[in-house]
């Protein structure tokens, strides 16, 4: 017979889903927290967003292309979500050079210089955004007023995170801090930050789409957010008037935004679910030692970064439940 | 409430086009090609020779050791050599060409369709029978059942599990099966139980067959000690140890053996061999095949004898399809392309496939984002993805640490990772040197 059968080795399907379709189900789960900074910033949301999107992926393609001579792979999505979560890293005013010095940390020396997608320890996005903070703690930690404070200066405006720093470091009770906001409006996102960050409410929205279309799982972000909420509880039940309220910790700063969008990237976290719970037990321990107890008034991508190093020790240590008993 | 496994498990499109086909008889035909070694173990050995006239269900090649079994002549008509030829496998096999000539059968054999449900042999003349019919496990694996209804010293057979699962898509041979020969098969159980001296056996049922579901749960009230389990669709249900423990709970020892849980697994199509060698005296020489795929004009399930070629399976379908690009000996999860229309249907053959030129080639490699999905979707607990490196790397200690030994091949990772990898094309080739070091370590 003269037609030529194809013969390879079972399975002989395919589900069909792809690198490309998980990155794109990303970019959708994180459409809601962008439309939020876009409202509440304006223009220089979209700025900040385009700029970081298109150095990232710009970036990606000249070093592939030129420096490690191998075919670009930006079509797979993954520089377009690093590009988007630098975005949600920064605050909306800051200068254009330095988000392209951000999308070259983070490509060049958080993801490309292992080799790139999947090789990667760190996650990309947070080594950019770290690199900015400690290079540029100025730019990085003035945050623009939101539409909603009307007469402040449009720069400047104090975050809430950095209100109960200045709290605990001077010792003043949380009572008489002064313009903390409501916990409803920190849930919503009334308060300013970076760009992505603010709303924890559309945050968990974007979570729980990725659950639903099994992006990530629940143990990373549910450890992470308890542990948050079990510590601070614990320094609040002993000093309630110096240590605030667990619930204002879960709401502020880019905690929600590590939990859901950062601490879950594929590349960088845990294969198995006990593993998962381990990594954001470390993870949510670390952010509160910091935001109580650290320089910084947010610790959250530190914490990140740190436990992203301890992935390949807890890989080769838990391992999943074995088919007839481990 | 539906049962199911514990571990992983996928659920591809289930595509089942033949499930509502009649089983039909194919037609003789002018030439077959009986390999000699169509189970696990050692081959037969020929006691044919050119030239010789051979009936309908003479043993052609004798059983060579515990772990084997004979073959007898699914024709009558004369061998013209006994030579080798490509079976499923794609390498030469030894085997027995016959021409046929006409359609006699040994007078021994009861052609009648009269249901025979008393059962006159005690259990070791069952076992002996069963043997000599040459009947293995027809599910796919092609293990010999005799050796399987005698457990090792000290182990005791308490339940007898019949797999009527059929958890490969597009493949309804076995479904079919049970409903148009149900009482065929409860006997055929019966006269299993009868050999192991059980007192208990469960059918397991996928609840995408409700009728079959209906029928036998129905029917088996009639015949003392068997039951019937439905089970939520989800592959590999069928594999042996993901049916134990779907229907009992348990879980069968790395390494060890179902008997070590104290079950047997059967296959509903051997379970009807059974009935047919002892009841009938027809020994194993025709079998159920699904012929099936998306381009086939007629998705059919066929009586074949064994030893026709796959082309004319196909002829009978409907013929060959313009754009047919792989066609496979099986299922789509762990069926075997084959690269020639002459590999003869053999006893472990369930269906072909054939798959139109658009999905049989894979998509391009993409590296490993660490989604850990198919970890999660292993049904052994294993971790793909380490296990592919392990196998690509060559680190064969480590891998044989990683339990790589404990892969049933079910293809599962391989499905699902959205990165295209191939995953178990490197835990098989890992498999077989760990499977090397291992045996070489024992002498």
């Amino acid at each position: 017979m003269s037609k030529l059968l194809t013969v390879s080795p079972s399975p002989h399907v395919h589900s069909n889903d792809s690198t490309q379709k998980i990155m794109l189900r990303v970019v959708y789960a994180m459409i809601p927290a962008m439309a939020w900074g876009i409202y509440l910033f304006g223009f220089d949301a979209i700025r900040v967003g385009l700029i970081s999107t298109i150095s990232c992926v710009g970036i990606e393609y000249l070093i592939q292309k030129y420096v490690m001579k191998v075919k670009p792979s930006i079509t797979d999505g993954s520089a377009l979500i690093t590009g988007i979560l630098l975005a949600f890293n920064v605050p909306a005013n800051i200068p254009w050079w330095i988000i392209v010095i951000g999308a070259i940390a983070a490509m060049g020396i958080g993801k490309l210089s292992f080799g790139g997608l999947g090789a990667n320890i760190f996650n990309p996005a947070l080594v950019g955004r770290v690199f900015l903070l400690i290079s540029f703690p100025v730019q990085m930690t003035s945050w623009p007023s939101t539409r909603m404070m009307d007469g402040v200066d449009a720069v400047s405006a104090a975050t809430p995170l950095g209100l109960i720093k200045e709290g605990i470091k001077n010792g003043i009770p949380v009572a008489q801090l002064e313009g903390l906001p409501k916990l409803s409006e920190m849930a919503i996102g009334f308060n300013s930050g970076s760009l992505g960050e603010v709303s924890a409410l559309l945050l968990v929205i974007g979570g729980l789409y990725m659950l639903w279309k099994k992006v990530i799982t629940w143990q990373t972000p549910v450890s992470i957010l308890l542990t948050v909420v079990l510590v601070s509880g614990i320094f609040w039940v002993i000093d309630p008037e110096l240590y605030v309220n667990p619930f204002i910790h879960l709401f502020t700063g880019g905690l929600m935004l590590g939990a859901v969008f950062m601490a879950t990237d594929m590349v960088s976290s845990p294969m198995t679910g006990k593993g998962q719970l381990i990594y954001g037990f470390g993870i949510g321990l670390i952010t509160i030692a910091i935001r109580m107890f650290g320089a910084y008034p947010e610790g959250i991508s530190f914490a990140i970064l740190i436990m992203n190093a301890f992935v390949p020790l807890i890989n080769m240590y838990v391992k999943p439940k074995r088919f007839g008993g481990n | 409430m539906l049962k199911t496994f514990k571990i992983g498990g996928v659920h591809p499109p289930e595509n089942k086009l033949s499930s509502d086909k009649t089983i039909e008889a194919l037609p003789l035909p002018k030439t077959v090609f009986i390999p000699v070694a169509q189970h696990i173990g050692a081959p037969s050995a020929p006691v044919v020779k050119k030239g010789d006239t051979v009936k309908v269900g003479q043993v052609i090649a004798q059983s060579s050791s515990f772990v084997s079994t004979n073959i007898h002549s699914s024709v009558s008509g004369k061998v013209t050599k006994v030579d080798f030829s490509a079976d499923s496998s794609g390498y030469p096999k030894q085997g027995i060409f016959i021409a046929v000539d006409g359609d006699e059968w040994l007078d021994e054999i009861d052609r009648s369709e009269d249901l025979v449900k008393e059962i006159s042999l005690d259990g070791p003349e069952i076992v002996k029978k069963i043997q000599e019919a040459g009947i293995v496990g027809l599910g796919g694996a092609t293990f010999p059942t005799h050796v399987k209804l005698v457990p090792p010293k000290g182990m005791k057979a308490e339940v007898l599990l019949i797999n009527g699962v059929e958890c490969e898509p597009y493949l309804t041979s076995d479904h079919r099966l049970m409903l148009e020969k149900a009482d065929e098969i409860l006997v055929g159980i019966q006269l299993l139980m009868k050999a192991m001296n059980v007192e208990k056996a469960v059918i397991g049922i996928e609840n995408n067959k409700p009728d079959a579901i209906k029928l036998l749960g129905e029917k088996c009230k009639n015949y003392k000690g068997i039951g019937i389990q439905a089970l939520k669709v989800q592959y590999p249900q069928g594999g042996e140890k993901q049916l134990i423990n779907a229907v009992t709970g348990k879980e069968v020892p790395s390494g060890g053996l179902p008997i070590a849980v104290g079950a047997v697994v059967s296959n509903v199509g051997t379970a009807f061999a059974v009935y047919e060698a002892i009841q009938k005296n027809k020994p194993l020489f025709e079998r159920v095949v699904t012929v099936t795929g998306k381009g086939v004009e007629k998705p059919s399930n066929f009586m074949v004898r064994i030893g026709t070629a796959t082309s004319e399976l196909i002829e009978a379908a409907g013929g060959l399809p313009e754009n047919t690009g792989k066609i496979i000996s099986g299922g789509p999860m762990m069926g075997r392309a084959i690269a020639s229309l002459d590999v003869p249907v053999t006893k472990g053959t369930s269906g072909l496939l054939l798959m139109p030129a658009e999905e049989s080639k894979r998509e391009e490699i993409q590296p490993c984002i660490r989604c850990s999905r198919c970890t999660s979707v292993c049904p052994m607990g294993l971790e793909p993805y380490l296990l592919m490196t392990l196998g690509e790397k060559q680190i064969f200690d480590r891998a044989e640490s990683e339990r790589i030994m404990d892969c049933i091949e079910c293809g599962s990772c391989s499905y699902t990772c959205p990165s295209n990898r191939p995953l178990l094309d490197y835990i098989r080739f890992g498999k077989g040197k760990v499977g090397a070091i291992m045996r070489s370590r024992k002498k």
